[in-house]
């Protein structure tokens, strides 16, 4: 069971408090009209999905209710880094 | 290939059993294969086997990072039915139950398929509704499936708790009593060897690094051990690693890689012949041929390739097995493992042509994966042979998520497998 | 005195209290401090159980969490029936009741023996895939059998009376086990104020040194043990848990701690008391002190009763003062097991001989053997055990240098008890919970904790560390330095170590599977796993097929996959296979240790977690009235709300169609409190509605209500709902009773991470409000005696909403209507809920206010032809798909949520399945919900399905059957018939029609 910081409430909390909603950084298109199928496909499905470190988005979901950004190592599950919406990570994978 | 059979048994044990043959040979590979098929897995293994059997093509070789049927068929809870809800999965389910029903035989290797029925409680009005509309489908689909109340139950399954004292009480299930369990690490075995036999090279503990692919076009892939292996066409079947695979080959696909947990009890005198799943209450059971209680746990929402999930997933799976079955109190539970589920957001597969010409993707079973298995190497066979999908498999396509013809099986698959 | 083999002094047990126990029937006696398996040996009880295959007698051969022969029934009564207890952990009681949990007629005289013996050779590894496939129909039929034969114990077939719970902890330090090395940390870390929790899974702390006559400060071990935990008893921020198996460490240093609380006095709990606990943990550092396990050696029957762990035979005996034997053979690699030979010998019982399987052992232990006399055989092993239901003797014979093959003659001793030690292996499962991989070391010929990410330290013989100074040392280290870590500064300052005996010990032999005269394969078995009948010819029958990999072994021989887990088999396996297959045991590789270390209850993990507390249940504020009126209720989501109102001898039909017809006849009234309820306020909220409805928000006027569509980005209905405009930045919003919370999140996932320039706030105020809802042409009348509010038709108009007071409480009333009458819907602060409800009642009464549930509103509105997200969609419907193109607003400037989903290719075919309403030709004829449409009944299966019927009723109002369902290409079939197949082989007509069934002009709302 994951132990995740709130950078909202200054607080590491245990994970049954969050819910995971997937990948994050994946911007809504801004003229959706003017998708392809397979462009707002690929926004709505397609997925990075990958084996180390992903950049996924939480929801404190029965602490603040606010969203926040969290780097974790899909492997070891470590967290390596907690940040708010709107910023950006400063722990990457390197290029492989 | 040496026949097993009873009387086969008596023989060897009269030479003190010193006389087994190999069941599948270590062959170095060869420089360039008709067809390459990465992940010896279930459906990698039983791919081989039908593209040999079926298609003629024998110049086939089966990479596998690790040891052959070591993913997903190794650590599945061993479930086989086929009552899906839409005519697309119905199809290319019970495609695979009448693989599943002569495959022993076709083997010759005991799978230890048993057909003693898969329950689906249901606990609310519209759980009630859910069932009843796949039952009505399946019936007019060919696939057996029929509702029981809970009177009923009660009788078929006594240690289901069918009172009303229940937090969610049973009102009715569906069962489909031609389902059931088989013997997951067998299936891999029978396949092996049956693809071996047939001359398809089985190459253990070959890992796949890159792809080699020029104008657009696969011709080969790069393993760490072997170097280069040049190929017509390329089958990617390899649950729980399929996005990095994708990654290799230059695209995203519309999956994601989550922990699946599942436990077993220790082993007691079996009390359950059938498999029970809830997908209200979220817990399933089985009891299997050597009394271990089978119980599958739901998935964690996070994308993990690590084989753990979170301790809470396994409380709630408990608690809802006691909630189900109050007689399991005092029983231990034993083990608890888990394996990595490619899901797909319509909670059904992808057997589908890629970007790369040449290159083939088996994968996004999510829960279904196990139960699938000889129908997917069936049909992924026939993709790889005749470059292109089978009818049955062609609505399973990965560019469906780019029109929109998903094939929705949350409501029938839920969690439950 | 019928315990022949109990010491008359030494032991833990205190020899003054008495207990009586039953195993198999007959009455034993035992004394406190006593496990069943020290009980059982002290009276000379040999088998305990019969093997899984073969229904080979089996005796106990360990004394600890390893046993795996000594698996038990226990239970005094039905209710209290524990299948599989391990008789070496199960703490003595009076009256306790226990039995082996097979062998017909009993595990001393097992017929299935015969057939063991007979039927054993036709049973290699893999034998199950190699037969029972012909004919194909019979393979069931076999499985009875099978079936027959499996498992351990069994369930109780009466309901567990017993409690169970769990609690959560926070600490700085969690320290495995109590032997030399957890308690040296745990003193360590106690003074420097960190908090720690110290958890064994026996009944007394001290491990090992409960077991040894080695000396502390010159003094048995025991006095420094007690000194300890006295100390560590004193200090509040501690906390001791004896009894407690740490059974899982998972991610994020979380651990999981199960703690046997009653099982030691009884087998049903005390009242008040639960029977067990577990403890979730969160461990700023963990201390993982777990020890190791002795490995016994392979060789010819060594599953015969009287086999046994060469520290087990020491346990038993300085531990529960008993000698499990009279004559004793040990067999060792290395000079630790000295030790035990030396203890039976200072009990005042027979070694016959140690044989030990290097050429010249050398070390104080040998020393102190050859001072006594003891019989040294050195060079050798035993390579075969005779006896069936004991030993009665072995053969040993002189090995080669490499330990591979034999040198000389075979000899033969007699003797009933043969203790053998292969080397120990650490302890380190917890280490490999958290994926881990293990790491072997040659020089203590055993696998040690490898690499990990979570803050762990391990000290003592989990590291391979066996001399007590050093343990002790490596404790102390250990829980300075987690200390460190957790912020507790430099916590060894001012420990001082007791001075621990120094022995010297010569080095130990890497040797596993003794060979014998004859090839393995044809030799007596030799038992790798005695729980699941592996021996060393099964592992090369499995590696000569192929099975060469570590887990196809395990799998295909059934290896490590019993109750013990492997404890004493998997490193000989490992070692046979690596053999085998010309590799070293590195190269093997290792297996994973997963959760749990041991097995425990399903009932303690539930905890309190079931009935009622499964999920809480939600109630309404008038829920009591409803149940003293009789309601049935129908869960929705964790809501229990009122189904239907029955009155005395009402059938549902007779009931459903008394409250259908009052409610268009008069008033009816729906307890409508658990609908979800947002508030949603800020100068963007009206924005903000248009970019997650379908339809258009920009001009809804304050006092005004709406019905709303919401879609996912697919362009597919996920949940709908009347949201009403309080004030100009304020708006009501209501979602699905099922959806409220799904509905919430999306809507803050959309403001946090998409919009945040939009300033809206979203507050659930669900249960701030009871919702009642008047319908039918009398609720003017009846709400016009119980509130101020204008009333009048023409000033609150249908899809207004007015604030005032009903019933002398401040109320928001909404003229909305989801039965097609005259309707308002009551919201009054919760509290208030039951004072209005009543108070309607009151003044209803002359109306016939009849109350009704979900299934008179389910009929009411389909009648309507209003759908139900959830029942008339299924995540794959979009609004054009319902119909309800009227709801959708292309005009909107912003790309709505669902709007470009909704313009895919396969979303704008036009044979999509579309809902429309169903007649039934025969009109009293209901169609099932679920069933399908087809257009040939007559065809062939599998059939074309057309689409499923979504909602179906019989209307009492209109003298016929309504229903919804969704057909392919309906939209443009109006008139058209279809069939619906039945189970029962009859055919159900219908005709496609508009869903609107009654009132299509919506005549009755407006009057």
């Amino acid at each position: 069971m994951l132990l995740i910081y709130c950078p909202h409430c200054g607080e590491h909390r245990d994970e049954e408090e969050f819910h995971s909603k997937g990948q994050a950084h994946i911007a809504r298109p801004l003229d959706p009209d003017n998708c392809t199928d397979k462009e707002w496909g690929e926004y709505l499905f397609f997925r990075k999905n990958p084996r180390g470190l992903h950049h996924e988005l939480w929801i404190h979901a029965t602490g603040c209710r606010k969203f926040f950004n969290v780097t974790r190592d899909t492997v070891s599950y470590e967290i390596k880094e907690v940040y708010k919406i709107g910023e950006r990570p400063s722990v990457v994978a390197t290029a492989s | 290939m040496q026949h097993y059979s009873g009387f086969g048994l008596l023989k060897h044990a009269l030479h003190y059993h010193e006389d087994w043959q190999r069941v599948w040979r270590n062959p170095t590979p060869k420089k360039k294969y008709d067809v390459i098929i990465i992940g010896a897995g279930g459906h990698g293994l039983a791919t081989a086997y039908y593209l040999a059997k079926e298609h003629g093509i024998t110049n086939v070789a089966v990479l596998e990072k690790g040891h052959l049927g070591g993913g997903n068929i190794a650590r599945n809870t061993t479930i086989v039915r086929s009552n899906y809800l839409w005519d697309e999965s119905a199809a290319l389910y019970e495609h695979s139950m009448k693989l599943w029903e002569g495959l022993s035989q076709d083997l010759n290797y005991n799978v230890m398929f048993s057909q003693r029925g898969v329950y689906h409680t249901c606990h609310t009005l519209g759980d009630m509704r859910s069932n009843e509309r796949l039952v009505a489908a399946n019936r007019l689909q060919g696939i057996d499936n029929e509702m029981v109340d809970a009177e009923q139950l009660q009788k078929e399954i006594p240690s289901l708790d069918c009172s009303k004292g229940a937090r969610y009480p049973i009102m009715g299930a569906s069962v489909q009593r031609r389902a059931g369990n088989a013997r997951h690490d067998a299936v891999a075995w029978g396949y092996a060897r049956a693809a071996d036999a047939l001359g398809v090279d089985l190459i253990q503990n070959c890992e796949v690094i890159d792809m080699e692919i020029s104008e657009g076009k696969i011709t080969g892939v790069k393993t760490k051990q072997y170097g280069v292996l040049k190929a017509d066409r390329v089958g990617c079947v390899v649950a729980g690693n399929s996005g990095v695979l994708a990654k290799m080959a230059g695209f995203e696909l519309p999956v994601e890689s989550h922990p699946l947990q599942a436990l077993v009890s220790e082993p007691i005198k079996p009390f359950l012949d059938t498999v029970v799943m809830s997908n209200h209450v979220h817990g399933y059971m089985s009891q299997s041929d050597k009394g271990d209680l089978v119980i599958g746990a739901g998935i964690d929402g996070w994308v993990g390739y690590g084989q753990r999930g979170s301790y809470g997933i396994i409380e709630h799976t408990i608690q809802a097995i006691v909630e189900m079955f109050p007689c399991t109190s005092r029983v231990r539970m034993n083990r608890q493992w888990g394996g990595i589920v490619d899901a797909c957001p319509d909670a059904s597969p992808i057997i589908s042509d890629t970007p790369v010409k040449n290159l083939f993707f088996n994968c996004g079973w999510g829960t279904g994966g196990f139960k699938g298995t000889p129908g997917s190497g069936n049909l992924f066979a026939h993709t790889l042979a005749h470059g292109k999908p089978h009818p049955i498999a062609e609505p399973f396509s990965m560019y469906r998520f780019h029109t929109g013809a998903l094939i929705d099986e949350h409501g029938a698959a839920g969690v439950a497998h | 005195m019928s315990q022949k083999n109990r010491l008359a002094s030494g032991g833990r047990i205190d020899r003054s209290k008495v207990l009586t126990f039953s195993y198999n029937g007959r009455q034993y006696k035992g004394h406190l401090g006593d496990t069943i398996a020290s009980a059982l040996l002290a009276n000379g009880v040999d088998i305990v159980g019969r093997s899984f295959k073969y229904s080979r007698p089996r005796g106990i051969v360990a004394a600890g969490a390893e046993e795996p022969n000594a698996v038990l029934q226990m239970g005094a009564t039905e209710a209290t029936q524990v299948p599989n207890v391990r008789a070496t952990q199960q703490s003595l009681f009076d009256g306790l009741v226990c039995g082996a949990t097979n062998g017909w007629p009993s595990a001393e005289s097992d017929m299935m023996g015969i057939f063991g013996k007979i039927g054993g050779n036709m049973m290699p590894p893999g034998f199950y895939y190699k037969t029972f496939m012909y004919p194909k129909s019979m393979w069931e039929t076999y499985e009875k059998f099978i079936r027959k034969a499996a498992g351990l114990g069994r369930a109780a077939k009466e309901l567990d009376p017993d409690l169970y719970d769990s609690v959560n902890h926070h600490c700085d330090l969690m320290i495995v086990g109590s032997g030399p090395a957890g308690l040296a940390a745990a003193l360590v870390a106690a003074r420097s104020g960190a908090r720690v929790i110290l958890a064994d899974e026996q009944s007394e702390f001290g491990g090992s040194l409960l077991d040894t006559r080695e000396t502390l400060n010159g003094r048995p071990a025991a006095e420094w043990v007690a000194t300890v935990v006295e100390e560590l008893k004193s200090n509040p921020e501690v906390l001791l848990l004896p009894r407690s198996t740490v059974n899982g460490y998972h991610d994020h240093n979380f651990l999981t701690i199960h703690e046997n609380r009653t099982d030691h006095i009884a087998d049903k709990a005390p009242a008040g008391q639960t029977r067990h606990r577990m403890h979730r943990v969160r461990a700023e550092q963990v201390v993982l002190a777990t020890g190791a396990h002795e490995r016994p050696l392979v060789f010819g029957n060594n599953d015969v009763p009287g086999c046994m762990v060469a520290s087990a035979v020491s346990t038993y005996i300085n531990r529960y003062g008993v000698v499990p034997g009279n004559e004793l053979v040990l067999m060792t690699t290395n000079d630790h097991a000295y030790q035990t030979a030396l203890d039976w010998h200072d009990a005042g019982r027979k070694v016959v001989a140690i044989v030990d399987t290097r050429q010249n052992p050398k070390g104080d232990r040998i020393e102190a053997a050859k001072s006594r006399g003891l019989n040294i055989i050195a060079g050798s092993a035993v390579i075969e055990v005779q006896g069936s239901k004991r030993v009665r003797g072995v053969s040993i014979a002189p090995l080669n240098a490499s330990g591979d093959g034999l040198s000389g003659s075979v000899e033969r001793l007699s003797c009933d008890t043969v203790a053998s030690s292969g080397g120990w292996s650490p302890v380190i499962h917890l280490s490999c919970h958290t994926g881990s991989r293990p790491e072997w070391r040659d020089d203590i010929i055993g696998f040690v904790p490898g690499k990990t990410v979570q803050k762990q330290h391990c000290a003592g013989g989990i590291n391979g560390t066996y001399s007590l100074k050093a343990v002790l040392e490596e404790g102390a280290r250990a829980g300075a330095k987690a200390c460190e870590a957790a912020g507790f500064g430099d916590a060894a300052k001012g420990i001082s170590l007791p001075l621990a005996e120094e022995v010297r010990e010569g080095k130990a032999m890497a040797l596993f599977h003794i060979p014998h005269t004859k090839p393995t394969s044809r030799a007596p078995k030799q038992f790798v796993d005695y729980q699941n009948d592996v021996t060393a010819a099964g592992i090369e029958v499995a590696t000569r097929e192929g099975f060469e990999a570590i887990e196809h072994v395990k799998r295909y021989t059934a290896m490590g996959f019993g109750t013990d887990q492997g404890k004493l088999g998997n490193i000989n396996g490992m070692a046979i296979t690596a053999k085998v297959v010309g590799k070293t045991i590195p190269e093997v590789g290792t297996t994973v240790f997963r959760p749990n270390y041991t097995p425990i209850a399903f009932g303690a993990i539930a905890g309190r977690n079931c009935k009622e507390l499964f999920e809480p249940e939600r109630y309404s504020a008038m829920h009591k009235w409803h149940v003293s009126n009789g309601a049935l209720f129908e869960d929705v989501g964790q809501w229990k709300r009122p189904w239907y109102f029955p009155q005395a001898g009402e059938s549902m039909q007779q009931a459903l169609d008394r409250e259908c017809k009052a409610t268009r006849d008069s008033v009816g009234i729906l307890d409508a409190s658990t609908l979800g309820k947002i508030d949603i306020q800020g100068k963007d909220a009206r924005e903000f509605l248009g970019r997650v409805y379908t339809n258009a928000w920009a001009k809804l006027a304050v006092g005004k209500c709406r019905y709303g569509l919401m879609c996912g980005e697919d362009g597919m209905v996920f949940d709908d709902g009347v949201t009403s405009c309080l004030a100009e930045n304020h708006f009501l919003m209501t979602t699905t009773s099922g959806g409220a919370a799904a509905v919430l999140e999306w809507l803050e996932i959309y403001h946090q991470t998409e919009w945040p320039e939009l300033e809206v706030y979203f507050s659930s105020v669900t249960d701030h409000w009871a919702t009642m809802t008047i319908s039918g042409p009398n609720s003017r009348k009846l709400l016009a005696e119980l509130t101020d509010i204008d009333l009048d038709r023409d000033t609150f108009k249908f899809m207004d909403w007015r604030q005032g007071n009903v019933a002398g409480v401040p109320a928001r009333v909404f003229r909305i209507s989801f039965t097609g009458e005259l309707s308002y819907e009551i919201n009054v602060q919760a509290n208030y809920g039951m004072h209005v409800w009543e108070k309607l009642f009151e003044h209803g009464a002359k109306y016939n206010l009849t109350p009704y549930g979900t299934e008179t509103m389910h009929v009411l509105r389909a009648e309507k032809g209003f759908i139900i997200a959830g029942q008339d969609t299924d995540g794959s419907v979009t609004p054009i798909d319902l119909g309800m193109s009227w709801c959708v607003s292309n005009a909107k400037p912003f790309s709505y949520i669902g709007k470009r989903g909704m313009a895919r290719a396969d979303c704008i075919r036009t044979d999509r399945k579309q809902l429309v309403g169903l007649k039934t030709r025969d009109p009293k004829v209901v169609i099932p919900e679920g069933a399908q449409a087809v257009d040939n009944p007559k065809q062939p299966i599998p059939m074309t399905l057309l689409g499923h019927v979504t909602s179906s009723y019989y209307s009492a109002n209109l003298g016929h059957s309504v229903a919804l369902g969704m057909i392919r290409n309906g939209h443009n079939r109006m008139g058209e018939t279809v069939y619906y197949p039945q189970a029962d082989g009859s055919v159900i007509e219908a005709e496609i029609c508009n869903p609107v069934f009654l009132d299509p002009k919506g005549e009755r709302q407006n009057v």
